[in-house]
């Protein structure tokens, strides 16, 4: 740890430099980088990134299997995500937080659902679970070509009864579908303790629909625009939430009874726009 | 008698004194009734433009070491239109809708928007530091500020509020403009024009280059100016700037300040931070034994 770590103001942006880029698939990387703070984040917490010229995004916080390091993992998709999906091995970005609170982490028999770069927070969910968990880890994907962290979820549950099953809407690989349907077939199989979800929003409604209902614990991590990660721009609003202060993690509950969950969004304005 | 809270600032009664800030979390009805259910006193909205606006690109808030933030958010909002139907079904929060133009058309047009909400006040913001044709380039031009502010007055009988700043005229003069055209109330002040730079990439922080400083760093300029005000004119003051404890709330109180806001603060203790300044405010009173918040107001300039 170098000294000025320990006087570090989690506000304030600190420079890393990127020492590994690893590709998931055509659009999505992996960038690996060390740090003495990112580590260790709970699992849902995420770091607002900044590439410096372009922009500043929220980043749920992924692990990396060596200590001392921690990633972002970015789907290329707008310009800021495809600024950072552009940094090369080498390239310095900033950061700051961890932000947001975390998931509550249960034991039993567990189900964990993630679509896309929703994963992220999964991965690090799976790294605090306990031995003696069941766990199921449910990746949804639009085809094959767009799955990846099947062979991670497996790894990091080598030493847990698991099953991690892949779900594609075009059929091209694992499961026929979307993932929502599978979500919905093992929760009225089997009995489940918990179920965790980061995803696109409407599967995240979804899936905590098939929970809650059943009254099953369900947390889900919301991502809204964001532009101060700190509370006070108000951008990220959901309904009377903040999804980076009072989440981004909300549980079955509370999304039952809030108006926007799984309906809308803001713009860059602040206007609702319908999912 | 247990003291009482309320207070009246230029034809606007207020149950408690402490205000939300303009630019903070204030794009939401459901965040308005959380904040009046936490304690605000009034909740000040974003400022809203004739047309929606996106703001600048991220990063658009900077921490500063040390305490304080500056931001250049660049105005975001949904537009008046959009935003008087956002907050049409208010009954219990007074909301103070915060207008931002370049032109006296431009409020007068706004503040038509607004007719069937219930609205406890316009304050104009004539102090913004980091947005072209608007804000402070309008509150350092006194023929525009005293256009600006007779329009308001003849367009509406809701109370209106001027927001001031440091800009590169003395802002007395804004609001000595501000006043003989009618003003009803300033608030002061606005953040102050600020940058950072990041020492590793070299490049300043904000995408927009410079922001506005707000936080602890500038409360003893806030409080200068609300005394100078207060000193100079016979005009209710809201004062605004970097106040996060019921000291600072009740350090303007004496310079001269009727209600103050908070914005800042927010970003570092979350909402309780007004049912925190106002627990202290009370307690202040009981110990010094006034009964109003009136009582307190200016006290310190008689020395």
């Amino acid at each position: 740890m170098r000294w000025w770590d320990l006087q570090r103001n989690s506000n304030h942006t600190t420079i890393v430099t990127i020492e590994k880029v690893i590709d998931e698939t055509p659009t999505v990387r992996t960038l690996v980088f060390s740090d003495s703070v990112m580590p260790n984040v709970l699992p849902g917490q995420f770091a607002m990134v900044w590439i410096p010229g372009i922009n500043e995004l929220p980043m749920s916080v992924m692990i990396s299997q060596e200590s001392g390091k921690a990633a972002f993992t970015v789907r290329k998709h707008g310009l800021a995500s495809t600024g950072l999906f552009n940094i090369a091995s080498g390239g310095k970005i900033g950061i700051r937080g961890p932000y947001g609170n975390a998931f509550d982490i249960k034991s039993g028999k567990l189900l964990l659902v993630g679509g896309g770069t929703g994963l992220v927070p999964m991965m690090r969910l799976l790294t605090f679970l306990k031995p003696t968990d069941d766990v199921t880890v449910l990746i949804g994907a639009k085809s094959k070509n767009e799955v990846f962290f099947e062979s991670l979820a497996n790894d990091l549950l080598k030493n847990n009864v698991h099953n991690v099953i892949v779900s594609t809407d075009d059929g091209s690989y694992g499961e026929n579908g979307f993932v929502t349907d599978v979500v919905e077939k093992l929760v009225n199989e089997s009995h489940f303790d918990a179920v965790y979800t980061c995803g696109p929003e409407k599967m995240m409604y979804k899936t905590v629909q098939s929970a809650h209902s059943r009254g099953i614990f369900v947390q889900a991590s919301l991502e809204r625009m964001m532009k101060c990660g700190v509370g006070i721009c108000g951008s990220c609003c959901v309904g009377e939430d903040l999804a980076c202060k009072d989440g981004t993690i909300f549980d079955g509950n509370h999304l039952s009874k809030n108006k926007e969950f799984g309906y809308s969004h803001r713009n860059k304005a602040g206007i609702p726009e319908n999912y | 008698m247990e003291p009482s809270l309320t207070t009246s600032i230029g034809g606007i009664q207020l149950d408690r004194p402490t205000m939300l800030a303009s630019g903070i979390l204030g794009i939401s009805l459901d965040v308005f009734n959380r904040l009046y259910r936490a304690g605000a006193g009034a909740v000040v909205t974003k400022s809203l433009s004739r047309e929606p606006w996106e703001g600048y690109p991220n990063p658009t808030i900077f921490s500063v070491n040390g305490g304080g933030w500056i931001n250049a958010v660049g105005l975001s909002n949904p537009g008046a239109p959009n935003f008087a139907k956002m907050i049409e079904s208010n009954q219990d929060v007074p909301i103070v809708v915060s207008l931002v133009g370049s032109v006296p058309d431009d409020f007068k047009m706004m503040i038509e928007e607004f007719k069937n909400c219930n609205v406890t006040a316009f304050e104009l913001n004539l102090s913004c530091p980091h947005v072209a044709k608007v804000g402070l380039e309008v509150g350092d031009d006194p023929e525009l500020v005293k256009k600006i502010v007779t329009t308001v007055k003849n367009s509406t009988n809701v109370p209106a509020i001027a927001k001031v700043g440091l800009g590169t005229t003395n802002y007395l003069n804004t609001v000595k403009t501000a006043i003989e055209s009618g003003i009803d109330a300033i608030t002061a002040i606005n953040t102050v024009r600020a940058m950072a730079i990041d020492v590793e990439t070299q490049r300043p922080i904000l995408s927009n280059k410079f922001g506005g400083l707000s936080g602890t760093p500038i409360k003893p300029i806030a409080l200068r100016c609300v005394y100078e005000i207060s000193s100079k004119y016979d005009i209710p003051i809201i004062g605004c700037g970097g106040i996060s404890t019921w000291e600072d709330a009740i350090e303007f109180f004496l310079a001269g300040a009727s209600a103050i806001q908070i914005g800042s603060a927010i970003g570092d203790n979350w909402i309780n931070v007004f049912n925190d300044i106002n627990t202290g405010i009370l307690q202040y009173m009981k110990q010094k034994n006034y009964s109003t918040v009136n009582e307190m107001v200016g006290l310190a300039k008689k020395f």
